[in-house]
């Protein structure tokens, strides 16, 4: 019965959807106060409704009701209760229920906390909120649909993917979701704009907090995904440059491009056209990503056919959207006027030099990833387009952005002389290029990866405490400067500590990739050997037995100048339901390095294999991503963002009622 | 249990993609051919290099690389060998001939695009750099109230 509700509740969310797009719309064109009005009642109903029908799916999938076609899919009565709930979200119509909720979620958001905003322009956000939720809820209702029952129940279900049965699957799509459906609420800001023909500072001022949120779930999620690939998959990689990630990655790329261009639409009314364009294409590239991931037509072209239903209708959906919104913008940008002028040296110019080298990055990110079906439909050539490609096409961008990040940040806004920013950047510089001299003098000489992510981190990190140090400092002496440290505005500690987590990241990456040790060997019980300096034993290896896996066990013992450091317990899993075998890599993680083993097969003369890694300072590569989120969270907790996103006292009192 | 046993002999694939029969004694040769395995698809996998594939016909191609080193092959006779019989799909990055030029062009045209496009931008700018409009009196009404929080 509950699963009847449930279904019911999404078909009437679907119709809440329809009332929310249709009636603000049209009330903000004829100016009808009462037809506007109507949006936030809408907006709340399709949430409830929304939030009813998950969570009676969630019911199912708990209560391991077999008549629904999606728990015997995914699902198993053995399964722990965490991946019952997980799975929920770990298949198709699952995770696109999720993702209508979300959806549903920040409309909700913008309704209740969008008092602020003109009437029409809040009706028109809300409406074009409300387009996007019919799109969604009528492809999940006629291709997707969670709630369809069997005619005859199985006795048990078929398990949930062995590879998703994992903690990450907990935290790495809700946030993911979070940020890829956030930027819907960029593209309903543009998109009433453009009806309402008006962008100025203070549209900058709403969009950009909705921006910056998207963005950080975004980056969250990101970093999540990374890290889970890294300790599931076995053999230490944390970016593989595979398509369903690239989806995820290009609107991130997109959104931080968008977050530093909405600035200069709030602080100086100019790049407003450009901005209206990102903020569509950000979300343009969330609904290519769920495109790419849902109809699986990148992985192989042939994939397409088994599903061509759903791949259709997003395709089709991507391009009304797109279509929708690039005509309006082709036919409406000519009218934005820019009023902020700026000389060449600048704080503006600075920020289009980011614009330009993020969203080239993500052009790139793009025609690599689509450039295996491009070329099989035009040149009927079948060709693979993998790491080594965007690694060498993609990288350049990254640096190029590092190198000016940290003088485009001190520059302030207008006009700037370049002595005097480049003045407290120079002992920077200097420090920076000495600490990579020292990176490339302790590895003895060798590649330049691991100095060069040294200097540019070290740029990054040092160049924006400089920032914030040049800002505070007066002729007053040092406590006079704590206290203005302490007063500084939120969103400039956000400024500092996100360009800081972007240099964390960089060293990250470029250390461990130059230094990762790596050891493949068949090891026999009781006779260590040594990696990098850590003696690795192998003690013993057992049978285990999981609620719904079986998996050998290895206890493996790593020890340097004769003291143990780790005991690490690797996995090989095998999951009979599902008849899929996984490894559980055993990670000892720390600030300097992480040591990494996984346990093969047994040998036939004895031992088994064993892969050990010394990765240095692989964490810093997820600690910088948790760090730009956190200065995302700083800059969002900023008192002129809460007062533009949340407080509608401010503007009760100045709108005569509806 | 039996069962799970059986099951475990059954799908016991291996559980990392290197094998440790597979390593070169020769440290330098086996760099090169990890280097080269990098670079290389595995064929009958989901955009999954053969250094990182646990699949069977990975294994293959790996040893079929080490094999080609260890007869005295350069990296590049030993990658036209493998690209000889699997086609340019098996390589990671496609090399940068014919129409794929336009794969590898594509990013510095469009930064030079940009950049053109930024610069124009910019120059337009500078030129009317001091004509300033003031505000008319709604606007500043609308500053004022926005300024207020």
């Amino acid at each position: 019965m509950i699963t009847e509700f449930g279904h019911f509740a999404l078909i009437l969310a679907l119709v809440m959807a329809l009332a929310q797009t249709v009636l603000p719309l049209v009330g903000a064109q004829k100016g009808w106060g009462n037809w506007m009005a109507a949006a936030e009642p809408a907006a709340t109903a399709q949430l409830v409704f929304l939030v009813f029908a998950f969570a009676a799916l969630t019911w199912g999938f708990v209560a391991s009701d077999f008549s629904l076609r999606l728990v015997t899919l995914n699902s198993h009565t053995d399964k722990p209760l965490l991946y019952k709930i997980t799975g929920v979200w770990g298949n198709h119509e699952g995770s696109l229920l999720l993702w209508c909720v979300i959806l549903a979620l920040y409309a909700a958001m913008a309704a209740w906390f969008g008092g602020n905003l003109t009437p029409s322009l809040r009706a028109r956000v809300l409406g074009v909120q409300g387009a996007v939720s019919v799109a969604f809820l009528s492809f999940l209702i006629f291709t997707s649909n969670p709630f369809l029952r069997l005619a005859s129940p199985p006795l048990n279900g078929e398990d949930l993917n062995p590879l998703l049965q994992d903690p990450g699957l907990a935290f790495h799509p809700p946030f993911l979701y979070l940020g890829y459906v956030g930027l819907s609420m960029s593209f309903s800001f543009a998109v009433a704009a453009l009806i309402e023909g008006r962008v100025d500072a203070a549209w900058g001022r709403w969009v950009r907090p909705w921006t910056l949120a998207a963005w950080l779930f975004l980056t969250v999620g990101i970093a999540l995904g990374s890290w889970w690939a890294y300790y599931e998959l076995g053999w230490g990689g944390f970016w593989f440059w595979d398509p369903v990630e690239n989806a995820s990655f290009m609107p991130w790329l997109i959104a931080a491009a968008l977050l530093h261009s909405a600035i200069v639409v709030e602080k100086r009314e100019a790049l407003k056209n450009w901005t209206i364009l990102l903020a569509i294409l950000a979300f343009g590239f969330s609904l290519i990503g769920a495109f790419i991931v849902r109809s699986g037509v990148l992985t192989s072209v042939h994939a397409f056919a088994n599903d061509p239903e759903r791949g259709v209708y997003l395709l089709i959906i991507t391009g009304v959207f797109m279509g929708g919104a690039l005509t309006l913008y082709a036919a409406r940008a000519g009218s934005m006027q820019a009023k902020g002028v700026f000389g060449l040296a600048s704080r503006e110019t600075a920020l289009i030099a980011n614009n330009v080298l993020l969203a080239v990055a993500a052009f790139v990110v793009f025609v690599g990833t689509v450039w295996p079906l491009v070329a099989e439909l035009v040149w009927d050539r079948k060709l693979s387009v993998g790491p080594p490609f965007f690694n060498a096409a993609f990288t350049p961008f990254m640096v190029a952005l590092a190198a000016i990040l940290p003088i485009g940040a001190m520059m302030p806004w207008k006009r700037a002389r370049m002595g005097r920013v480049m003045q407290p950047l120079w002992g920077v510089l200097a420090l920076s290029v000495a600490l990579g001299g020292f990176v490339w003098v302790v590895q003895t000489g060798g590649a330049m990866l691991a100095p060069v992510a040294a200097v540019l981190a070290s740029w990054l990190i040092l160049g924006a405490l400089a920032e914030l140090w040049t800002r505070t400092r007066r002729a007053d002496g040092i406590g006079g400067q704590l206290r203005r440290l302490r007063n500084l505005p939120r969103a400039d500690w956000g400024k500092a500590v996100a360009h800081a987590g972007f240099g964390v990241t960089l060293f990250g990456i470029g250390a461990m990739t130059a230094w990762t040790v790596e050891d493949i060997r068949v090891a026999k019980i009781g006779e260590p050997f040594e990696v990098a300096g850590y003696t690795v034993e192998l003690r013993d290896v057992r049978r285990a037995a999981g609620p719904n896996y079986t998996a050998t066990r290895a206890a493996i013992a790593i020890g340097r100048d004769g003291r143990q450091v780790a005991l690490l317990h690797p996995e090989k899993r095998v999951y009979p339901v599902a008849r899929m075998p996984t490894t559980e890599a055993a990670i000892d993680g720390g600030i300097t390095r992480d040591l990494y083993v996984v346990i093969g097969d047994p040998q036939d003369g004895g031992g088994w294999a064993v892969r050990t890694f010394v990765k240095p300072f692989a964490n810093w590569i997820w600690a910088g991503a948790i760090v730009m989120a956190l200065g995302g969270v700083l800059s969002l907790s900023d008192r002129r963002h809460r007062v533009a996103a949340g407080a509608r006292s401010a503007r009760r009192t100045t709108v005569p009622a509806e | 249990m039996i069962r799970a046993l059986l099951l475990i002999l059954v799908l016991a694939t291996p559980a990392f993609a290197v094998q440790p029969d597979e390593v070169l004694d020769d440290p330098a040769l086996e760099t090169r051919a990890r280097e080269l395995s990098k670079g290389l698809r595995c064929l009958v996998c989901r955009n999954e290099s053969i250094d990182e594939s646990n699949a069977d016909l990975a294994r293959d191609l790996r040893l079929l690389v080490r094999e080609r080193l260890v007869a005295g092959d350069t990296d590049a006779e030993a990658l036209a060998f493998i690209t000889d019989r699997y086609g340019e799909y098996v390589l990671l990055s496609p090399p940068a001939t014919g129409s794929t030029l336009i794969l590898w062009l594509a990013g510095p045209a469009m930064l030079v695009a940009a950049g053109g496009l930024a610069a124009v931008y910019l120059r337009r700018r500078g030129r009317t750099a001091d004509r300033d409009d003031p505000l008319d009196p709604s606007e500043e009404a609308r500053l004022r109230e926005l300024l207020r929080d």
